[in-house]
């Protein structure tokens, strides 16, 4: 226990337990974060299916890669739609754990 | 002999008439929108349309596009900001292709292309649902096709 907290004082990486949960994935991708949009409002509450983009309607193909192979296979093409959906839904950058939960939550869907 | 002079001129005056219908048909459909092809360029279409159909550039001047790609990170409302590469070379683009004269004519600082008074002149006999849905009723826009013939108006 002692050293449990000590670990975290001297490692704050640690602290954070940045162990990815598709549960908090999910209520992440679900929910709103302060703006209008969700993940949900163009992904839909189903990311197996495709979505259509909330303002101007195009269809955009399933982010669940079960669904749609191609998804997270392109780092840079990951890193820039975070970045600029991050931005849309919560008016600031992912976190780490954000982005590792809720790509645990895709990943798990079959 | 007279008879026949006459009726070739007639024939001829058909013609030339014919001709100039056909050419006023022409300029009207080329104003009205017709084929807004532009050649293509990867990273335009890419970008572009990975939320909405690459606008056609010459329904917009070129200040317009400049100041729409330096503030791509607040995009009506989304952030669609580019890599620095990416965005210089389609800057250039939309530059090099951006629209002239009466298209644009008024266009303001909303920098939206529904609002320019061409845009709306064109639309003014039909309800738009969602203006940005080019390809709701152009059916080959995508490919920068506007003409008339392949329009078709959803029920």
């Amino acid at each position: 226990m002692v050293l449990a907290v000590l670990a975290a004082a001297s490692f704050p990486v640690l602290a954070q337990a940045p162990v990815p949960s598709p549960q908090r994935g999910e209520m992440f991708f679900k929910s709103t974060h302060g703006n209008d949009w969700s993940c949900a409002s163009c992904h839909t509450e189903n990311p197996l299916a495709p979505g259509k983009h909330v303002k101007t309607g195009k269809a955009i193909a399933p982010l669940a890669p079960a669904a749609n192979p191609r998804r997270f296979t392109d780092a840079a093409a990951v890193e820039k739609w975070f970045r600029r959906n991050c931005n849309d839904v919560l008016g600031r950058a992912c976190t780490a754990q954000e982005k590792g939960d809720v790509t645990q939550y895709l990943m798990s869907l079959k | 002999m007279a008879n026949e002079t006459k009726r070739n001129l007639l024939d001829f005056s058909l013609w030339i008439a014919g001709l100039l219908a056909g050419m006023v048909l022409l300029a009207h459909e080329a104003m009205a929108g017709g084929s807004l092809a532009t050649p293509p360029n990867a990273a335009w279409k890419a970008e572009c349309e990975s939320c909405h159909i690459a606008y056609p550039p010459q329904l917009l001047p070129a200040q317009a596009w400049r100041r729409m790609m330096s503030q791509l990170d607040r995009h009506f409302g989304a952030d669609a900001s580019v890599e620095a590469a990416a965005a210089a070379e389609i800057t250039a683009y939309l530059e090099r292709h951006a629209g002239t004269g009466k298209r644009v004519a008024g266009a303001g600082s909303s920098l939206r292309i529904t609002e320019t008074p061409w845009f709306v002149r064109e639309h003014d006999e039909v309800a738009l649902k969602n203006a940005a849905r080019c390809a709701a009723c152009h059916t080959l826009a995508e490919q920068g096709d506007f003409s008339e013939r392949n329009i078709r108006l959803p029920r």
